[in-house]
């Protein structure tokens, strides 16, 4: 247990107190929705080739085998965006006429086992007429590549475009111009549990109950209705427990939608466990990305001018609701990243190919976007002659409120102090003696740095600039005290690991004057919660916190005007503690219970005053908050093997006011932890006829505590006022500033080879083959 | 479908009689004949360690096993860790060092350090982080699992050695 | 992933259980022992036995016993039976050191020595070793039991000279002689991943130069196999740097790389020139 923050004058809010959530889970009374029965189970019939049409379905004697045709009446996915040429392409959640992905689910075989219901689909035969597919981003953009869609000309989904006035001028005009290109290679977030999905029809109501791993409870339920053409209030959507979602599980799953038509068709109860393969194939990719940056730098090495070209492999199809376009559209808008720059241009192009969709993960184009900006920044210290800790010093925006060439405002953060923290951290003069040292026994060290911002926190203002269809931002939150001086609170987030059940208590706690083991925290069922936008984007401590705050505030208000009537004392004279209402100064008291009661059962006490019971709802929507972090890693590069190994890894990081410091350190550990697989391990790989390579979790590599070092971390809290609760989000920052600091790192290493590796993940092939060709052509 | 066997497991003590197929794999046998969620599946080929059980003391991979193979075994979950509502030292050493975040993992990482710990008690801090490597957590980033794991078995070589 | 509909059946004895196979065998019928590698596949239904005949309660099968200069090692040894050393001297030592190199310690509880050799993975580190040592495989069948030298067993990635109707019975492995040296290096993805290169070797010194060297390379070709070019770099001359890394290039030059999604031909080549530069040099250590 640590103390409350130093001199905060807080009781509960930044505590480590042990999370709520814990008890069941560690005795295994998790609820999961593959733990429920079910009357029925589905596996889906799916394409095993990559571009094709469906021929013919051909269903053993006596099989119970759903195809597109019994699902005509259901709508396609289709996300809208308002921008940028969007195209409009549509997902039926059935294949129809055409396959675009090895993996597209074609039929929903049933049986009352998992088992028999795999052997039926094995039985299935689908006759697809194979046509040319396109797998790589750029390839599919050429002249002559096959179309994905046929109304995506160039398989081009989206194209946006930016540039500053006076960017020419200002990028002819630098003393050096410094480019770099950059592959981050398809990764899959892989959470531990897969996708799952429980639908279950009540003949009573009529109603169907979908219970399903999902971070979007509220807006599965609106969109899956929306497609059935059933009124939303017939279907209710539960997250229970979820195993981690990382963003794959944000999205619309059109196997989902099967379920609850299934439910409603069958009249009973069906289910569906996505196995680690299907996951692996055909759930959502992320991160399939090409950057090239040119960087136009002052005589002071201050970087003045950038130029930025994305292409973004999305995928066969578009995730609903941020469709395809959210990767190649987020770096356009964040690629000046932390670094003050006024002139900039960018071309940032979303491409369709025979492969799965696309959707976000963690960061979703931030992870990428620091990559580039990061060996950027040390290609030109290297070549400007500087230290790469100074030429991030020079050019760190250090002056709040500070808007970006993009528009984006960034409130007070510490961008050059978390720089200056990781670097004393490894001691890098003493790093570099140790490292010159190792090179003349022919071992190669390196160090690396990833300066960057998260933004976080952010509302409908921001998400409305995007232009999509579906506008998410605000959370709404219900709070009740009921009689016996218990709290329940509804929220309309849907946390799936962040500990959100205890941090948001905590801050409640603070408010009310209570133990947070009287609040209940109620997430997931929308039956029981108001509309909201689930768990993503680093933003539910601070917009469902703020939210919760408000509402407190509204309660807080009401106990104390009843304690005053109670107290015959002045409503400003109670304080709220310890689970009572005291007059200050003196030790007249009353418990909590005996407000709520008189609340409820002595109403007529504050007629005219105060409306009886206390339920207040809150409904929070701010603008957005940056966090800042550095990352920095020392790492050794085997030049025989190509094998790297990570000697530490430190994270100087600043998310404002930390409610539950352990709890933070969690997602930064867990974050850094996925960020370095991708570094180093994770990819998913393709043929060139579009099946996929990577099926199993033999091949596709997420990293096992032996690859992931102590992450050693360092605070600071910038209490900015752009959150009411002066704290900002951090659950991606993890992830986004790793891989750029183990990739500069092992460059760092590299270094006597006169080699880049501009590529991730870095895996021992591609750096003994960096090194082959060196060795062929030495520096 | 084949014909079905007429078994018993023992899980924690207690005895359930089912019928399965021979195909049936321990784990799916523990989770929907025996009503044990508490164990997960996370891969179904023997890589991620999330359905983790003791069988006859040792850590196994109930994926790969049928439940079948199982009969006569004394077979061990996640459910038998808690004496009633009361957290276990391992459990409470989770609990107290973060080392769990969406727990859908926690149960094969409890069950794969209680018979690691049971058979290796002299298991020294580097062998005993080997043994981590055996199962997969995307949420953490490992680091208070260790933690949580030391801790126990320092706690554990302590009491030994007292 | 479930597994395809199979017989399952549990015999109680060696003869019993060569019955099964004799009878079944032809039809489809596998052993089933560890389970570590059948059952995944099975799971991925890229193996669909139609029965599977479960050996691991047949009396005896779980023997593991020195019989004078041989380790003789029974189908239902696990590999954890390795984890200590299982004989005084060096080879009880070298198993241990490769044993820790096997997948994980959950799957080292019921995975078997005998098992690796009858799925003949080219990344199995037994595979290697019998190989390396010049091990015997029993076969048994109810036409009687069959000696195979390890050299004649491996036929390619997952084949072996294994009849359908016949198992592995035994596995003796000769013991290295009480002065051998010997060393083991492998290079994996991740902690416990399939090995894409390995070396083991061993050899003794006599009058301060290397006689009798083995050097094994695994988990780079269809299946293991010593490596004549590396041997004879090594034969004769006194153990050391450079001796050994041209051993290393010879191995390198010598081998016939497997391409997968984890390698290419000219990684897994610089593997197999580090990791039997390694090997050598921990066997000098």
């Amino acid at each position: 247990m640590t103390a409350p923050t130093k001199g905060s004058g807080l009781t509960w809010v930044g505590r480590s107190i042990r999370r709520v959530e814990d008890p069941a889970l560690l005795m295994g009374r998790g609820r999961f929705t593959a733990d429920l029965p079910a009357a029925h189970r589905v596996r889906f019939v799916r394409s095993h080739v990559a571009a094709g049409r469906i021929e013919n379905i051909d269903v053993p004697d006596g099989a119970t085998v759903f195809t597109a045709t019994d699902l005509a009446a259901v709508k396609p996915i289709v996300p809208a965006l308002h921008k940028f040429g969007y195209v409009h392409v549509a997902q039926p959640v059935l294949a129809a006429e055409n396959v675009r992905f090895v993996g597209e689910a074609i039929a929903a075989a049933v049986a009352a086992t998992e088992a028999e219901a795999e052997d039926i689909a094995d039985g299935v035969t689908v006759m697809i007429s194979e046509m040319p597919a396109i797998i790589d981003g750029r390839a599919a953009m050429q002249d002559g590549a096959p179309l994905v869609h046929a109304q995506a000309a160039g398989n081009i989904c989206v194209e946006g475009k930016v540039q500053t006035p006076g960017f020419a001028e200002a990028h002819a005009g630098a003393h050096r111009r410094i480019a770099v290109e950059l592959r981050s290679r398809r990764q899959n977030a892989t959470p531990l549990e897969a996708r799952a999905g429980h639908a279950t029809y009540d003949p009573i109501s009529e109603r169907v109950t979908l219970t399903c791993a999902t971070q979007m409870p509220h807006l599965m339920r609106t969109a899956i209705a929306d497609l059935l053409g059933m009124p939303e209030s017939d279907l209710r959507v539960i997250a229970p427990d979820v195993g981690g979602g990382f963003g794959q599980k944000m999205s619309l799953v059109p196997e989902y939608v099967v379920l609850v038509w299934l439910a409603r068709k069958l009249r009973s109860s069906v289910a569906w466990t996505e196995d680690r393969r299907e996951n692996l194939m055909a759930s959502f990719h992320s991160r399939d990305q090409h950057i090239r940056l040119e960087g136009a730098f002052d005589a002071d090495a201050k970087l003045v001018a950038l130029s930025a070209e994305v292409v973004a492999n999305v995928g066969a199809y578009s995730c609903y609701p941020t469709t395809c376009a959210v990767e190649p559209l987020m770096a356009m808008a964040e690629l000046p990243g932390p670094y003050d720059l006024r002139a900039y241009a960018c071309l940032a192009r979303g491409v369709l190919t025979n492969t799965c969709p696309m959707a976000p993960y963690r960061g979703v184009s931030r992870p990428v976007i620091t990559l580039a900006l990061e060996r950027l920044m040390d290609a030109a210290a290297a070549q400007l002659g500087l230290d790469p800790v100074d030429i991030r010093r020079r050019n760190l925006i250090e002056k709040f409120p500070y808007t970006s060439a993009t528009g984006l405002v960034f409130d007070e953060g510490t961008y050059r102090q978390t720089l200056e923290m990781a670097s004393n951290a490894l001691d890098v003069p003493a790093f570099r003696k140790r490292q010159a040292q190792a090179r003349s026994e022919r071992r190669y060290l390196g160090i690396g740095f990833a300066a960057f911002s998260e933004r976080t926190g952010y509302g409908t203002p921001a998400f409305a600039a995007r232009g999509m269809g579906v506008t998410p931002g605000w959370e709404t939150v219900e709070l009740t005290m009921d009689p016996s001086g218990y709290v329940e609170l509804r929220i309309g987030a849907s946390p799936h690991g962040q500990g959100l059940r205890t941090t948001l208590a905590q801050l409640v706690a603070e408010e009310l004057g209570i133990a947070p083991e009287r609040i209940k925290v109620v997430h997931g069922d929308t039956d029981r919660t108001p509309y909201g936008w689930g768990t993503f984007a680093s933003r539910s401590l601070v917009i469902a916190g703020g939210a919760s705050v408000m509402a407190s505030r509204k309660v807080q208000a009401k106990l104390k005007t009843i304690a005053s009537r109670l107290l015959e004392a002045a409503s400003d004279d109670i304080v709220l503690e310890n689970g009572a209402a005291r007059v200050a100064g003196t030790d007249r008291a009353l418990p909590i219970e005996t407000l709520a009661r008189a609340a409820y059962h002595q109403s007529h006490l504050f007629k005219g005053e105060l409306d009886a019971g206390l339920s207040e709802s809150a409904t929070y929507d701010p603008a957005g908050t940056f966090s800042n972090a550095c990352h920095a890693a020392i790492v050794e590069v085997d030049a025989e093997t190509g094998g790297v190994t990570i000697e530490r890894f430190v994270v100087a990081e600043d998310a404002g006011r930390l409610v539950n410091p352990m709890i933070a350190d969690g997602q930064v550990m867990g974050g850094a932890a996925q960020g370095i697989g991708n570094a180093l391990l994770e990819e998913i790989v393709y043929d060139d006829t579009g099946n996929m390579l990577t099926a199993t979790l033999a091949d596709f590599l997420p990293p096992t505590c032996r690859e992931i070092p102590r992450i050693e971390l360092f605070h600071l809290e910038t209490l900015s006022d752009a959150t009411l609760t002066h704290s900002k989000g951090l659950g991606e920052g993890g992830a986004i500033g790793a891989p750029a600091a183990v990739l500069n790192a092992i460059n760092d290493a590299l270094t006597p080879f006169g080699i880049s590796i501009n590529e991730i993940p870095a895996t021992p092939q591609r750096i003994r083959a960096a090194l082959r060709q060196a060795e062929k052509s030495p520096a | 479908m084949s014909k079905r066997n007429e078994i018993t497991l023992t899980i924690n003590g207690r005895r359930h009689a089912i019928r399965v197929e021979p195909r049936r794999t321990l784990v799916d046998a523990i989770r929907e004949d025996c009503g044990q969620t508490g164990t997960h599946i996370g891969c179904e080929h023997g890589v991620c360690g999330a359905c983790t059980v003791l069988v006859d003391g040792a850590p196994v991979r109930s994926c790969l096993m049928f439940a079948v193979q199982a009969e006569g075994k004394e077979i061990r979950t996640v459910e038998g860790l808690a004496k009633g509502d009361e957290l276990n030292t391992l459990q409470r050493a989770f609990m107290d060092n973060h080392g769990l975040q969406c727990g859908f993992c926690t149960p094969g990482f409890l069950m794969l350090i209680t018979g690691v710990l049971e058979r290796e008690p002299d298991i020294s801090d580097e062998e005993l982080i080997d043994v981590l490597s055996s199962n997969l957590c995307r949420c953490t980033g490992y680091q208070n699992i260790v933690k949580a794991a030391r801790a126990v078995a320092g706690e554990m070589r302590q009491q030994r050695t007292a | 992933m479930k597994p395809a509909s199979f017989a399952y059946h549990a015999p109680k004895t060696v003869d019993e259980a060569v019955a099964k196979l004799a009878e079944l065998g032809a039809e489809d019928g596998r052993i089933l022992a560890g389970g570590q590698s059948l059952v995944p596949m099975m799971a991925f239904r890229m193996a669909r036995p139609a029965h599977l005949i479960d050996i691991n309660a047949v009396a005896g099968f779980d023997r593991l016993a020195v019989e004078s200069d041989i380790l003789s090692i029974a189908p239902v040894v696990r590999h954890a039976a390795f984890h200590h050393p299982a004989v005084a001297g060096p080879t009880g030592l070298l198993l241990a050191k490769v044993v820790a190199h096997i997948a994980h310690y959950p799957i080292r509880l019921r995975g078997t020595f005998c098992g690796s050799l009858a799925h003949a993975d080219p990344a199995s580190e037994w595979c290697l070793t019998a190989v390396t040592l010049g091990a015997d495989i029993v076969a048994l069948s109810a036409r009687g039991p069959r000696v195979i030298a390890a050299d004649d067993y491996f036929e390619g990635m997952m084949m072996t000279t294994l009849a359908e109707d016949e198992m592995v019975r035994e596995v003796r492995l000769p013991l290295l002689a009480q002065d051998a040296r010997h060393g083991f290096y492998e290079f994996s993805r991740r902690a416990g991943d399939y090995a894409i290169a390995m070396a083991l070797t061993t050899y003794r010194v006599e009058d301060g130069v290397i006689v009798e060297p083995r050097v094994g390379i695994g988990g780079a070709e269809g299946r293991p196999r010593r490596i004549a070019e590396a041997e004879a770099a090594l034969k004769g001359e006194k153990p050391g740097t450079e001796v050994f890394r041209a051993a290393g290039e010879a191995a390198a030059a010598a081998v016939d790389p497997l391409e997968d999604v984890h390698a290419d031909a000219e990684f897994r080549r610089d593997l197999v020139r580090a990791v039997t530069r390694r090997a050598l040099e921990r066997a000098a250590a």
